[in-house]
């Protein structure tokens, strides 16, 4: 358990708000130069860091972007065109918010799959994790909320199918859907709620960020290695280590970002938001951003009942189990901590987990590309094998994995990363 | 910090160490503040709204005595055709008796001074003085009377009783013909 | 570099997902054309978007609005405001109502956008066979690999083949999704007379409106690429100064040297 440093800043003033609010303590011993941090935390670990950067630049982005934006299905559309064409630098903050986006998932996602390779949900991290999936699932609603707002096809049928999921829900799915739209279709009222939700959301995802670092103080990093830090030599401050190398990070990561927005603004995006909302006309094939293809695909595999085989008695229609699986494939993360039993945090020291990680990593890639194309010919057979797969991964893999597999010698320590002699 | 200074400066010296870390650090902080001008430009008027600061009036439709009001920029703009007779009343007027010392003459186009074109704002708080319309009370100076505070101003727009500190003031117009005024 | 390599990574498997996902394009794929707009040095060339404004305006306007292009916006392609306003003039578009509570119509300033040719839908419809002729303000974004599509549009109309079922009133287009396009080829040789003397040749018009089209679709595109050398450049540096002094404050950790122990 990481033990608390009070601060005793040189400063007057900040001495005096120290003394009444440690604030300064907070900033301290999560990101300052009493913040321990274990001393061999590769390049993999910058990337928490860079999501929260992003989430900066998607609130001010977003915060600004609504000063111009009008959220009425007549006026959104031209609200968004005199944003890109006559409001000063709109273009610019407009495809930094757009591909801001993109780039916040990019982060989280590494992030996530840092952590399932080195075992970061192990205790005593479970809470730290299970913070996280919750980030992740704000997110997604509010990105899948912002991208109605523009009004442009792909946002009102993407809303449109994304919201009908609901109805799956027996007896009170239409309801429910009624009631997420207020009214019979997504219109208006729709509209404004989003805008209201995708507001509000970063704001709470701030929030839960907060306690995300909180929880990261208490229960410390985890580290490359998975083992614990045992002595000071181990650890470095934070302050300045990490600090610049968080900073060069972000360098990289910005040149990169700012290369989409300046150079390939709509790469990332569709087409067809391009064209206003008709709710008379749906567009060839409605695909969502590139971060929901894997759940999407997961959606549109289940094309079958589960009943009682020969009969017609069925228990869960296939549009249901759909929805379900769709939910669960980020549900099952919370309980990462328990499915997998394997003593040794770490994929280094795993050497059958390394195998399956790399699996379930072209896995996700196989469901992104199935989940954008059309479901026809041999896609729905992949989507189907890679969604059994991905359930497989979590629910059967790692709960057996652990307790078979034959795992390498861990180091003595962190500073001193000799193997002990293998028994 | 402690830490990390002492180790470096045992090492290179306090100014190499310095100078990298001060470059760094510093064009961090350039590209801050220049990345924030386009948040703080975009709250400027944006180009739909700029295209929109000129307005044409026509003036034949408008006979002397009468006044019109036009919206400009989203606030009142009052167009007067002078009577001879309240051109005089304006020149008779001693610059002492003023509170904002002007000459009718400064605040009307030469060769133009039956047209009286100010902006309907009072400068003591920003209402819409009366004394455009037909029957509207014009105060005690015969030009226009503002009903929140009570100021009177004259036939030139200028201030003469009340609280308002300065006369009406007058937007720049250009006459595009003798019955064509563009104003902005 | 490592972290480099791993944005790489992560990048070049997103933009491959990207387009991977986008395989679907029904229409036969679009001719592939050099462009003065394409690339990070990518500018508008102004002659051409000049022709394609007159191309818009003589060919394209009798059915198509632009309702995100306002007059005022031809500045940006070199024309002096006299021009604009007399060109402006040349158009009616719906002023306020008058004193006697009756709509009026007055001549178009700069500021006004380019009027629809029809006044709603249903008449768009009425007059194209059914068919409504998309607005083409944002066509070039709206379409995949747009420029080159409106192109190939343009120039691809072709006698149907023998197994192909083209409704009467359409025409056949193995560019358009489906082959059967409402559109009448729109351009012919010589169909407009261009200012500048050059050949009005289909090829030649449909190169320019399409250069004009990408400047009303996206306006800022030549600003967007100047800035974003700027900012590149900046952050070029910015990074590689982050890198040395990354360097330097970690060399005592990379030698080993235990820099936490002397502050317990």
């Amino acid at each position: 358990m990481a033990e608390w440093n009070a601060a005793k800043p040189k400063n007057a003033v900040a001495a005096w708000v120290e003394e009444r609010l440690p604030i300064i303590s907070l900033v301290n011993n999560v990101v300052g130069s009493d913040t321990p941090t274990p001393r061999n935390l590769n390049y993999w670990w910058n990337f928490g860091s860079l999501a929260g950067l992003m989430l900066v630049v998607q609130i001010i982005s977003g915060v600004v972007l609504a000063m111009h934006y009008t959220p009425h299905t007549a006026l959104a559309f031209d609200s968004v065109e005199r944003i890109m064409r006559d409001v000063n630098y709109g273009w610019l903050i407009r495809y930094m918010h757009a591909n801001g986006a993109s780039f916040f998932f990019i982060a989280v996602y590494i992030h996530i799959f840092r952590g399932f390779y080195y075992g970061s949900y192990k205790a005593p991290r479970e809470v730290l994790w299970m913070l996280g999936v919750v980030i992740f699932l704000l997110m997604m609603a509010t990105a899948f909320m912002g991208y109605v707002l523009p009004w442009g096809q792909m946002s009102f049928w993407g809303a449109t199918v994304i919201t009908n999921l609901f109805s799956a829900i027996p007896v009170v799915g239409e309801s429910i859907v009624t009631l997420l739209w207020g009214g019979f279709s997504v219109d208006n009222p729709t509209l404004n709620r989003f805008f209201s939700l995708h507001y509000l959301l970063p704001f709470v995802i701030a929030g839960v960020v907060i306690l995300h670092l909180w929880a990261k103080k208490i229960s410390d990093s985890g580290n490359p290695l998975g083992i614990d830090v045992k002595s000071n030599a181990d650890q470095i401050p934070f302050h300045p280590f990490y600090t610049i190398k968080d900073a060069f990070g972000a360098g990289v990561f910005f040149f990169v970002f700012a290369a989409f927005i300046f150079y390939m603004p709509n790469m990332l995006g569709h087409p067809d938001n391009y064209i206003p909302a008709d709710p008379m006309v749906t567009p060839d094939s409605i695909v969502p951003e590139w971060y929901f293809l894997p759940y999407y695909a997961i959606l549109r595999s289940i094309t079958f009942d589960i009943g009682i085989p020969f009969t017609d008695i069925v228990f869960i229609p296939a549009k249901l189990l759909g929805v379900l699986a769709m939910f669960a494939s980020i549900l099952v993360w919370l309980f990462l901590p328990w499915l997998d039993t394997s003593k040794v945090r770490s994929g280094k020291f795993r050497p059958t987990f390394r195998w399956f990680y790399l699996f379930l990593v072209i896995d996700m890639f196989v469901l992104t590309i199935v989940g954008g194309k059309k479901p026809e010919g041999i896609w729905p057979m992949i989507g189907l094998i890679g969604t059994a797969y991905y359930f497989a991964h979590f629910l059967v893999i790692l709960p057996l994995l652990g307790k078979i597999e034959k795992t390498l010698p861990l180091p003595e320590s962190i500073a001193n990363p000799v193997v002990k002699a293998a028994e | 910090m402690s830490t990390i200074n002492e180790t470096i400066e045992t090492e290179d010296g306090a100014t190499r160490r310095d100078l990298l870390h001060v470059a760094a650090a510093g064009m961090g902080a350039v590209g801050a503040v220049m990345a924030v001008w386009p948040f703080i430009d975009q709250m400027n008027p944006a180009a739909d709204t700029l295209a929109l600061a000129s307005v044409e009036v026509d003036l034949s439709a408008i006979g002397e005595g009468e006044a019109v009001v036009i919206k400009w920029r989203g606030k009142p703009v009052f167009v007067r055709h002078r009577t001879p007779a309240e051109i005089e009343a304006a020149r008779e007027v001693p610059l002492d008796a003023l509170v904002d010392k002007q000459t009718d003459a400064e605040r009307v186009h030469e060769g133009h001074a039956d047209w009286l074109v100010v902006m309907g704002v009072c400068t003591h708080l920003g209402c819409v003085p009366l004394g455009t319309k037909d029957g509207d009370d014009r105060g005690d100076f015969g030009g226009w009377f503002c009903p929140c505070h009570g100021s009177h101003y004259d036939t030139a727009g200028r201030i003469r009783k009340g609280p308002a500190p300065k006369n009406l003031e007058v937007p720049t117009y250009t006459f595009v013909t003798d019955t064509t005024l563009q104003i902005g | 570099m490592k972290l480099v390599k791993n944005i790489a990574i992560a990048l070049t498997a997103v933009a491959g997902l990207a387009s991977a996902s986008f395989g679907s394009a029904a229409g036969k794929h679009p001719m592939q054309m050099e462009w003065s707009f394409d690339g990070a040095f990518g500018q508008f060339d102004m002659q051409s978007a000049q022709r394609g404004w007159q191309v818009y305006k003589q060919v394209c306007s009798a059915c198509h609005s632009l309702k995100y292009f306002r007059f005022r916006n031809l500045t940006d392609l070199g024309y002096e405001e006299d021009m604009i306003k007399a060109w402006a003039a040349e158009y009616e578009v719906e002023g306020e109502v008058d004193d006697a509570g009756d709509e009026t119509m007055r001549a178009a300033r700069p500021e006004d956008a380019f009027p629809n040719p029809f006044p709603n839908e249903n008449a768009a419809r009425a007059s194209n066979g059914g068919a409504l002729p998309p607005d083409l303000s944002l066509i070039i974004k709206a379409r995949h690999d747009g420029a080159n599509y409106v192109y190939s549009l343009l120039n691809g109309y072709e006698d149907a083949p023998a197994d192909s079922h083209v409704p009467a009133g359409k025409h056949y287009n193995p560019y358009f999704k489906g082959g059967a396009i409402s559109m009448a080829p729109p351009l012919a040789e010589g169909i407009v007379d261009y200012e500048d003397g050059m050949a009005a040749t289909p090829e030649q018009m449909a190169k320019d409106v399409v250069t004009f089209l990408t400047y009303v679709a996206e306006p800022k595109l030549v600003v967007r690429h100047h800035m974003g050398l700027e900012v590149l450049m900046f952050l070029g540096i910015l990074t590689i100064i982050l890198y040395f002094s990354m360097k330097k404050i970690w060399k005592p950790v990379k030698a080993g040297r235990n820099v936490y122990e002397d502050k317990k």
